[in-house]
């Protein structure tokens, strides 16, 4: 019993290794480019809640100063992946800009197609 | 009353301040004849901020810097000593460099209307590789790093061959993986102490030595930053990525992108988690001795079987970092300064190599070795300058590349670890195999094709590939600056930030 209790106690942890692995699996396994994209924003946001979660003190309010209220979630957390994301959409938008002048380049966005004429480039080079 | 700002106490901002103006100054201007001036006013701005920087450091010992006034720990701070002063300073003046080299390269690969782009995401580039080297709080070296690899993914995408995007988009993932990776390291980090400056990062370390999460991090982190520096086997982005980028790029990203990478890993190893957590009860010395020497051998014996030249030079590059990585396995003052002194050398010699490269695709087209038939007759300056950094590369004495693997085999034999002796001399054969066979083309053929009527390469190019060249041998022959530099970065390191 006291397995499980651990481990439901620490479910925002399992959800969070879940997305991680689950994320770097899409990017493994598929060759559609969007799809490990995809892949890779699920992996990101994994890290969101990593950083957030810890944050979050039981009972604790908004980190706002006011009298009557002493225990604060940290807000740093918060300001952190604030960035993060950012980054996150800049990459997601440069991959995905990449994979439409990938497809332009090539008609298709399946890597292992493009890795195919890709290879056959580099030999009648 | 506000308190008069002296600009000169800024330095450390400005660093990073002027170079991400500058990208946006850049954009707007658009032109690409005026964004190039834009970027070269900036990029020679750079050195100067950089060598006044080093100076105040050398005098006066390490600069802390509370970036918009919040002191550190809380607010992030700018921090600056021996090792990454000698970084920026490293940066910095290759991306002069490399600018004043660049105009008429770029003209001849990337279309006018994108010219501007360029010199923009150069400059972004630069921005974040300088901001990695002298920020001392662990998050903000995220978003510079990512700053850098995204203009880096945009800078390789703008190569003229279609193949440039898919090198881009696959440089894209692993960087983002390896970034990603950093995160989580970082995070479990924050959650352990409850920081992300690394100077109270490593101090509060103590009191939680050594339970699970922090050598997670140092997992996470290591392999994040592994997969950013190219150690092998995690350099599959780097090949395409250099092959396929503009020329210019190449021998930019070459020089710089990969060493602060590796900066970053020595800060994290020996100054934030220390040498007690990193390789104390890990593995982690020989982990990195395992690769670094794999790196050495290996990629050196894909690049004879090269039949492009800049792919060759780059699995080249993964072996050098093998070496660099070798001198932090070592874990000794000897070693380290090996490492980092062939981090500075390599820097230059690679990108000697690559603007000479960046030359003869200008004049011929050329990239194929075969098509290099005689090229050393009809351009006979360019390629003098690439047989000079070739033999650098090689390690031949009188050349820089000399002085690093010699203090690497001293590290080697203080731990009497011969069998390494024996690895670095076969690893520089292998070097002598693969220049060796590009001399032999280049010189000991007739001349046909594109390579027996080359236009004329342009002066600037030519200068700046020679400068870069005779600093290969200039260091080769003062061992004073790099190596009395290289030790006291090492000796800093070694002595951990508590």
């Amino acid at each position: 019993m006291t397995l499980i209790n651990e481990v439901i106690a620490h479910y925002n942890y399992w959800i969070t290794i879940f997305l991680m692995v689950s994320g770097l699996y899409i990017v493994v396994a598929k060759s559609n480019m969007i799809k490990t994209l995809l892949g890779l924003a699920v992996f990101q946001t994994s890290v969101y809640l990593l950083y957030l979660s810890p944050g979050k003190i039981l009972g604790g309010t908004p980190p706002i100063l006011d009298e009557g209220f002493t225990v604060y979630s940290n807000p740093l957390p918060h300001v952190l992946i604030l960035t993060a994301i950012v980054v996150g959409v800049a990459t997601l938008a440069l991959g995905l800009a990449l994979v439409v002048r990938v497809n332009e380049a090539y008609g298709t966005i399946e890597e292992d197609e493009i890795m195919d004429v890709v290879d056959r480039e580099d030999h009648a080079e | 009353m506000s308190e008069p700002v002296h600009l000169v106490d800024h330095l450390p901002a400005l660093q990073v301040v002027v170079p991400l103006l500058g990208a946006v100054l850049a954009a707007i201007v658009r032109k690409g004849a005026l964004a190039w001036l834009v970027t070269l006013a900036v990029t020679w701005t750079m050195p100067v901020i950089a060598f006044a920087l080093l100076h105040e450091v050398l005098v006066n010992g390490t600069i802390s810097y509370a970036l918009g006034g919040w002191a550190p720990p809380a607010g992030i701070e700018y921090r600056i000593d021996q090792a990454n002063a000698f970084m920026l300073v490293l940066v910095s003046i290759m991306a002069a460099l490399v600018t004043t080299y660049s105009p008429r390269s770029v003209a001849s690969e990337i279309a006018p209307e994108r010219q501007g782009w360029y010199y923009c995401m150069f400059l972004l580039c630069l921005a974040g590789l300088l901001g990695m080297a002298i920020t001392g709080d662990a998050f903000n070296v995220f978003v510079f790093m990512e700053v850098s690899s995204l203009s880096m993914y945009v800078l390789i995408a703008l190569g003229r061959d279609r193949r440039a995007l898919v090198a881009a988009y696959q440089y894209l993932v692993i960087g983002t993986i390896g970034a990603t990776f950093y995160v989580i390291g970082v995070g479990l980090l924050f959650t352990m102490t409850g920081t992300l400056n690394l100077v109270d990062i490593a101090g509060r370390l103590e009191a939680v030595e050594s339970t699970r999460p922090v050598i997670a991090a140092l997992a996470f982190i290591g392999i994040g930053i592994a997969l950013k520096l190219a150690l092998f086997p995690l350099h599959l982005w780097l090949p395409n990525a250099y092959a396929y980028a503009p020329s210019a790029v190449t021998a930019f990203i070459a020089s710089t992108a990969t060493k602060v990478a590796v900066y970053l890993l020595l800060r994290f190893f020996f100054s934030v988690f220390g040498i007690d957590i990193a390789f104390g009860d890990t593995n982690a010395a020989t982990m990195v001795l395992v690769l670094a020497v794999l790196a050495m051998v290996i990629p050196s014996l894909v690049a004879i079987f090269q039949t492009n030249v800049k792919r060759m030079l780059a699995y080249s590059s993964v072996a050098q970092i093998g070496y660099i990585m070798l001198g932090i396995a070592l874990v000794s003052q000897t070693g380290l300064t090996g490492g980092i002194s062939h981090l500075f050398n390599h820097a230059i010699i690679k990108g000697t190599l690559f603007l000479a490269i960046g030359c003869m695709v200008y004049s011929t087209g050329i990239t194929r070795i075969e098509q290099m038939a005689g090229i050393g007759r009809t351009m006979p300056l360019t390629m003098g300058a690439f047989v000079l950094a070739g033999l650098g590369l090689i390690g031949i004495p009188g050349t820089a590349g000399f002085v690093s693997k010699w203090f690497l085999i001293m590290g080697a034999v203080e731990q009497g670890l011969w069998w390494l002796v024996a690895v670095i001399v076969f690893s520089s054969l292998l070097a002598v195999i693969y220049v060796g066979r590009i001399i032999e083309i280049a010189w000991f053929r007739e001349p046909v094709a594109a390579a027996a009527s080359p236009r004329k390469p342009p002066v600037e190019m030519l200068a700046v590939t020679w400068v870069l060249a005779a600093a290969t041998v200039y260091f080769g022959l003062n061992t004073e600056i790099t190596a009395g530099v290289a030790a006291q970065a090492a000796e800093l390191l070694l002595a951990g930030y508590r």
